[in-house]
């Protein structure tokens, strides 16, 4: 379960005081997808990496499976983040200089999983992505779709209960955006809950339930 | 996958950037071990020289004046001979080769010479009340001629003339200076009488230069026997080792025998000590230099390679790394330099040293394996301390403005 009560979140941008959160009240249940609309600038980005534990309300809490996220310390948190919590970027935030496969291991080896496991569970992931030939590309060797597959094999290493995505298609041509999409019905129905940030309405439209951001409020779902 | 395999990744990928400053580090340290390899060498080879002078430290009656170091012990001071017994049976380290005198001057066919009454090194070794107390054994460091097993002893003059010691010499031999012999006409195997008493001449001694052309040597209890001056001396000659002087050999010797007079080559002592200093003060400046310009540099490589990997820190931190994982990439990174820039400088300062020294210093330069834990202890020092802050620094960054996302 994920949950925010009353949470509030200002930046100071040239000066002046821009709310990106206003006391926002909201709960997701396990297993939902939920897809996160909004101009840009309303709040969206924000609300999703408070969600993972990456960002502090000013104000309010934020619980994942009824634990406040923002009463652990930092190494707490990253522990939750690790064990509970899959990032997918619309950069894809691969690390350039390492290989599709080490770029998957790299959860697996915070999660102190040995050497032979890691690549074995990382292989495996990259081949269901389609990208089994691709196992000792660099990012910059890959295509921008099979980049962002790179990074959902990364999400999905670390088995998360909780995925938050933003804009995962945003850089994809509407092809690779509905490959993308279609995998994340998929790994929704194994039973993982998804938050997904995005501009695009068609995306949108594939999730179970829409919230709407606005000025920094929930104005709809 | 390891994390020094993405610290190992890393470096490779951005190793043009890394270059300058680990090549200020690399310089650095080649430096250090190329002049501590050479100083090593050059200071085993003065002591070799001073060593090779002969006996350093003059020990004479308090009331004995120094005008000339060969002919100090030509006066008619005297002390008791149980003065070799106190310096042999102390724990005094760095005394080498003893030798008790007692001269007297003596009349040969109407001819002044002088009659110098010396103790031979066997019969040191067979006190034993003085043995054990290794006084003949080669003090550590010291850099003098060690005996090589198997090869020939020197001759007994060549000893004589060069160390003032002699090995063995009977009641009724005498060796004598080469202006003596070529005065009185006579060669080794024949016969000379002094004070009514016949020696046999085992030796001519060598040209020297010195006051000790015009001696004849003889056993130190016959010439006491003679003079009349039974247990006195008029001087002992000590070979001290050069490191020991400096460290005080003199002082203690003093102290030890309040009632002597203790003199040293002071010149030569005092070249050997400035040029150890000055070595040593060259080594501390290259190590300052290297601390400050290299740690810099690497410290400023540091912060920039923490500001160029935000968006990479932050990709980590949302995966789940804490803040010690960063630290930890951070340090193992600069362990990992650390240890190539130790060993490069290792290798490259070595090579300098072997090929340089020779002819910087004139002398024969090896490799020391001892200095590659020094270079490690710099290189590693150096690149943790500089890094500490810049690894601090990732393991504090705020993921979101790493990510700049929001």
């Amino acid at each position: 379960m994920l949950k925010m009560h009353s949470v509030t979140k200002s930046y100071n941008h040239r000066g002046k005081r821009v709310l990106a959160l206003d006391d926002v009240t909201m709960e997701i249940t396990p297993g939902d997808f939920v897809s996160i609309v909004g101009p840009s600038g309303s709040g969206k980005s924000t609300f999703l990496l408070m969600l993972g534990g990456m960002l502090r309300p000013a104000e309010g809490k934020v619980f994942v499976d009824g634990e406040s996220l923002y009463d652990l310390n930092p190494e707490k948190r990253a522990a939750l983040r690790k064990e509970k919590i899959g990032f997918v970027f619309q950069t894809f935030n691969l690390i350039p200089y390492l290989t599709a496969l080490e770029n998957v291991q790299i959860p697996l080896l915070l999660a102190g999983i040995d050497g032979d496991e890691q690549r074995a569970k990382a292989a495996s992931l990259l081949e269901r992505l389609g990208l089994g030939d691709r196992l000792d590309h660099k990012p910059s060797e890959l295509s921008v779709g099979q980049q962002q597959r790179v990074a959902l094999a990364r999400m999905l290493a670390n088995d998360p209960a909780v995925v938050l995505a933003d804009e995962p298609t945003g850089n994809l041509d509407p092809d690779t955006g509905l490959a993308i999409l279609t995998f994340f019905e998929e790994i929704h129905r194994e039973g993982r809950t998804i938050v997904m940030v995005t501009h695009d309405h068609g995306a949108a439209s594939r999730a179970a339930r829409t919230l709407k951001l606005f000025e920094g409020k929930i104005v709809d779902g | 996958m390891k994390l020094r395999t993405l610290v190992w990744r890393e470096i490779f990928e951005r190793k043009n950037q890394l270059g300058t400053s680990f090549l200020a580090i690399l310089l650095g340290i080649s430096v250090i071990v190329s002049i501590k390899n050479i100083t090593y060498y050059s200071e085993k080879a003065v002591a070799r020289e001073l060593d090779a002078l002969g006996a350093n430290i003059l020990i004479l009656p308090k009331s004995a004046s120094l005008q000339d170091y060969y002919s100090a012990d030509l006066q008619q001071e005297v002390f008791p001979e149980e003065y070799v017994g106190r310096l042999t049976n102390s724990d005094l380290q760095g005394l080498d080769n003893l030798s008790p005198k007692l001269s007297m001057p003596v009349e040969v066919n109407g001819k002044q010479f002088t009659l110098t009454g010396i103790l031979p090194k066997n019969e040191f070794q067979a006190k034993v009340a003085w043995q054990g107390a290794g006084i003949f054994a080669r003090p550590e460091g010291c850099g003098t001629v060690v005996a090589v097993p198997g090869q020939a002893a020197e001759p007994t003059k060549e000893t004589l003339s060069r160390k003032r010691v002699i090995e063995t010499i009977g009641e009724a031999e005498i060796l004598l200076g080469t202006d003596m012999a070529t005065s009185l006409n006579v060669a080794e195997g024949d016969s000379v009488s002094l004070l009514g008493t016949s020696f046999t001449i085992t030796a001519v001694l060598p040209q020297t230069g010195t006051i000790d052309d015009s001696r004849a040597f003889a056993h130190l209890h016959t010439v006491q026997r003679l003079a009349g001056q039974d247990s006195l001396l008029n001087a002992i000659e000590v070979v001290g080792c050069c490191n020991a002087i400096s460290g005080g050999l003199v002082q203690k010797i003093n102290k030890l025998l309040p009632d002597a007079k203790v003199v040293t080559i002071s010149q030569i002592v005092d070249t050997q000590i400035k040029t150890n200093r000055m070595m040593s003060r060259l080594s501390l400046l290259f190590l300052v230099i290297i601390v400050l310009v290299g740690g810099a540099s690497i410290a400023n490589y540091m912060f920039a390679n923490v500001f160029e990997r935000r968006r990479e820190i932050g990709t980590l931190m949302a995966l789940g790394a804490g803040s010690g994982v960063v630290l930890r990439l951070f340090l193992l990174k600069a362990l990992v330099l650390g240890v190539a820039g130790g060993l490069a400088g290792y290798v490259i300062g070595t090579i300098i040293a072997v090929v340089l020294g020779p002819r910087i210093a004139g002398v024969p330069v090896l490799p020391m394996p001892v200095l590659l834990l020094w270079a490690f202890g710099i290189g590693i020092a150096i690149l943790l301390a500089a890094s500490y802050f810049p690894a601090r620094r990732a393991a504090r960054l705020d993921p979101v403005s790493a990510l700049q996302e929001v």
